[in-house]
């Protein structure tokens, strides 16, 4: 049941001064890494520093109207905190024209070491958000040895499902960790991860539960894990790159 | 303990996946700065010894991070108090309280300052001097430990952790640590003369630096001191607070730190004078503070300039104990306001008195960006508990100022009061509900509407060395926590306005907690070593915070002494009573103190010397330092957009 606003409400609503803010004229889609110590910034910790390098680099963002005036910028899935990415993706609307890569250059060093900018792309194209349909994770296992890490990936593979708990704001949740895999690859402690994206979404930590629930699977010391690629998922298993529609 | 000590990181890394925010370990500030270990003589480690988000924005320590670091000669680098889920694991894995910029051990470094806000850090103080593996007694400590110095406003009595410290700092800090940076760097260079001792002695002649263990404290049957006296001669019987003159001299930070993690501060401060002369005698801040000094409006301009450039914030403070008394703020608040017209850029005055003229500025302030709430402090609930406390502001004043912010359209305003105040009755009390009623009646006939909100923040008065109350009995927690339902109570009764008001407000018992390490002697030191070694830190947070494990420590330590909690916090001292910090300085005449304490019983109030006669506190005469005000006429230029590039 939808309430009607009364006009009397609406009179008393207050308008911010000034004109509108200016509408976007550009779209610059950009790659970012997470790398070293900085693996442990949460998604919302890059986007506070990111909103200040953009101020610091005097980017011309364009903002949304009202009170709370907040510059364009939307973000593709992050990466969990304490997980580090090569791969993370943003877009961010400009006010102005101006070169893509002197942008990018310009937040890198605004940015401390460790949250990099990669590449900046104008935006030529829709649906960037659907170019992303799967992440490819790099786990480094310690302590182990070889032959456990592939008995476990080999256990996980043959389940039909793998049953893992995931703590949540409303307790304790049961995920299957083995529908999304795509790929799971193991060389020496090192595990390759091809999840495809669903919802709610399997993360590394609930392959690494499952491998733990299927073999009994313990690294000594909290495994590595780095995001290495995200994009469409190609018929040889491999990602597409979700910047290659756009560098025309 | 002069070799590079390597990086605790690695170690600390594998721990880092399994504790609560992690990025509050690793660094990585902007601004922050890692100096080379062997290319410097003296190595600081700066404590602010609170969680990471309440510490990191701490502009004190700010101030004497950048100021040492400037030195080629100096580093600093700073530590935090770690919260118990990594303290446990540090200590089952060995690795000791570490940096956060090159994750150094501070037990590496030559001086460990600590920057006390407010007194519930002293258990934490301990936490980290033992995950650091430096012995809790000062006594204990050799030449392979940190000098572990004390700052910050409860500094001004440092008695309940004399065992603790070795060095206390009275007053600002700015030239103080550089003239302690002199003093070790030079024993250093002589090959450490005379040890630990004679680089205590040494330290206990820069003005300002109060060095406990040089004084002995003899009690009377009765509990109450005799005497603080120096135990060696070349020490001074009273040690005076630092002052630092021209702030304009001293404009830091420069490059303020900006933390990844999320802080309690997301702005950049600017302080725009320091000190306060109101007179308001229940302020610790504005007693020890004294005398005022101004940063001009130009040297304004430029900090805030500089700051926003280096920082990206978007929102600066502009920081004092009162900070609409600067003589030339509407200047001020004009001349950034136009500065940063269409830029999102919002400027904020976090401490402001009750009147209309604050709404102006803070409109002035809030014309390019986000329109911060506006708080208002009364401090006591009726005209005369208002006298007792020398907060000269009458019930018309309040009215017209939010009557002024709710026609502005602001549709909240926040004002805070005191309970437990020296002579307070219930009834001072419950003249809050009225106020807060009267407050909204006339706040909606402004409007023109009744969508409009006031909240009533309390805190428990404590009293504190220094000021005129010093003498007082504190309320008990049980009264405060009664007039506090009956205010609640009163502000229910009618409930068309009552459901307009927000009351905000804690229990009584931290405060007692607070008034014990306020105004303790060194005895309290047992206290605090008991709490601590019963599990007790994180005392500023109510999640952590015990108050049986507090009367349980004072039950078990304070009876050998003959004394209690209610000596230490509801008594009220006897004139004669020789005060635990008597022989601390902070400027202020005992006379004039006393007499404003006897002023205040007789409700009597003294007005501002800014801009009325002298009132004889004793502090200029006694330092050698004058209020230093404008204006100084001169204007703050726009920027040119080529100027703001830079």
């Amino acid at each position: 049941m939808s309430v009607p606003a009364t006009p009397r409400r609406q009179s008393r609503q207050r308008e911010p001064d000034g004109p509108p803010p200016p509408p976007v004229v550009q779209r610059l889609r950009l790659r970012y890494a997470k790398r070293g110590r900085l693996r442990f910034t949460s998604h919302r910790d890059f986007a506070r520093a990111f909103e200040r390098a953009l101020r610091r680099a005097e980017v011309p963002m364009g903002y949304s109207a009202g009170f709370s005036p907040h510059p364009k910028i939307s973000y593709l899935g992050a990466a969990p905190t304490g997980v580090a990415s090569e791969a993370e993706y943003l877009e961010i609307g400009l006010a102005e024209h101006r070169d893509p890569e002197a942008v990018r250059a310009a937040l890198d060093a605004c940015l401390p070491a460790g949250l990099d900018i990669e590449e900046a792309v104008p935006a030529m194209t829709g649906g960037f958000a659907e170019r992303i349909e799967a992440s490819h994770w790099r786990i480094e296992l310690a302590g182990l040895d070889s032959e456990a890490v592939a008995g476990a990936v080999a256990a996980f593979l043959a389940a039909d499902a793998v049953a893992v708990q995931r703590m949540t704001k409303n307790g304790n949740r049961t995920i299957d960790a083995r529908a999304a895999v795509v790929t799971l690859l193991a060389g020496g402690t090192t595990v390759d991860l091809v999840v495809r994206l669903t919802t709610p979404a399997v993360r590394p930590d609930d392959v690494l539960a499952g491998l733990r629930h299927v073999a009994g699977l313990e690294p000594s010391l909290p495994p590595q894990v780095t995001r290495l690629a995200q994009g469409r998922l190609l018929a040889d298993g491999s990602l597409s790159d979700p910047l290659a529609d756009d560098r025309g | 303990m002069d070799a590079a000590p390597d990086s605790l990181f690695p170690r600390l890394e594998t721990l880092l996946p399994r504790v609560a925010k992690p990025i509050q370990y690793v660094g990585g500030e902007l601004n922050a700065t890692v100096k080379d270990w062997d290319a410097v003589s003296v190595h600081w480690a700066l404590m602010y010894p609170d969680a990471y988000e309440v510490g990191l924005p701490n502009q004190g320590v700010m101030i004497l991070y950048e100021v040492l670091n400037e030195r080629p000669d100096a580093l600093a680098e700073r530590t935090y108090a770690v919260w118990p889920d990594l303290a446990a694991l540090m200590r089952e894995h060995g690795i000791g309280q570490f940096t956060v910029e090159a994750h150094r051990p501070v037990a590496a470094f030559d001086l460990l300052g600590v920057s006390f806000a407010t007194e519930l850090g002293y258990t934490n103080l301990l936490e980290a001097l033992d995950l650091a593996g430096i012995p809790l007694h000062a006594a204990d400590r050799t030449l392979d430990h940190p000098v572990v110095v004390a700052g910050g406003h409860a500094a001004f009595n440092p008695e309940p952790i004399a065992t603790f410290v070795d060095v206390a700092v009275l007053g600002d800090g700015e030239q103080a640590v550089l003239e302690m940076t002199d003093v070790v760097a030079a024993w250093k260079g002589e090959g450490r003369p005379g040890g630990r001792l004679g680089l205590l002695e040494r330290l206990a002649g820069v003005d300002g630096v109060y060095v406990p263990s040089f004084y002995d404290v003899a009690y009377r049957p009765d509990g109450t001191l005799a005497h603080v006296t120096p135990n060696r001669s070349g020490v001074p019987a009273r040690v005076s607070k630092r002052t630092v003159m021209d702030l304009d001299a001293w404009p830091y930070p420069k490059q303020p730190l900006v933390p990844l993690a999320e802080s309690v501060h997301e702005r950049m401060s600017v302080e725009i004078f320091r000190g306060c002369t109101r007179g308001c005698r229940f302020c610790q801040a504005g007693m020890i503070t004294r005398p005022v000094r101004e940063r001009s409006i130009t040297g304004v301009g430029e900090m805030v300039q500089r700051g926003l450039t280096a920082t990206g914030f978007e929102e600066v403070g502009l920081l004092s104990l009162s900070s609409a008394d600067h003589s030339e703020i509407g200047e001020i608040a004009k001349g950034l306001a136009d500065r940063y017209q269409g830029t999102n850029t919002s400027l904020s005055l976090p401490s402001t008195r009750v009147d209309a003229f604050n709404v102006t500025l803070a409109k002035e302030l809030s014309r390019n960006g986000r329109r911060s709430g506006l708080t208002f402090a009364p401090e006591g609930g009726s005209e005369r508990l208002r006298a007792v406390i020398n907060k000269m502001v009458s019930k018309e004043d309040l009215i017209r100022t939010v009557s002024t912010a709710y026609a502005a359209g602001w549709r909240q305003v926040k004002l805070y009061f005191m309970c437990g105040l020296p002579t307070e009755t219930d009834e001072d009390v419950l003249e809050i509900a009225e106020l807060a009623k009267d407050v909204i009646r006339a706040g909606r006939a402004a409007a023109g509407h009744r969508d409009i909100r006031c909240t009533v923040s309390i805190g428990g008065f404590v009293p504190k060395p220094h000021t005129p109350f010093q003498w007082a009995g504190q309320a008990t927690a049980d009264t405060i926590d009664a007039r506090l339902r009956l205010l609640r109570a009163a502000i229910n009764s009618d409930r068309s306005l009552g459901r307009a008001i927000g009351m905000r407000y804690h229990d009584g018992k931290p405060g007692i907690i607070e008034g014990l390490l306020s105004r303790g002697d060194r005895r309290v030191g047992a206290v605090i070593e008991r709490v601590w070694r019963t599990g007790g830190r994180f005392d500023g947070w109510s999640e952590h915070f015990s108050y049986d494990r507090w009367l349980a420590a004072c039950t078990d330590v304070l009876p050998a002494y003959g004394v209690d909690l209610d000596w230490y916090t509801t008594r009220e001292r006897a004139e004669s009573e020789v005060l635990a910090w008597d022989h601390l300085d902070a400027g202020l005449d005992r006379e004039w103190l006393w007499e404003d304490w006897q002023d205040a019983l007789s409700e009597i109030e003294v007005d501002d010397c800014r801009w009325t006669p002298c009132y004889d506190c004793g502090v200029c005469p006694d330092l050698g330092t004058a209020t230093q005000i404008g204006p100084t006429g001169r204007t703050m230029l726009p920027l040119s957009p080529v100027a703001a590039a830079r």
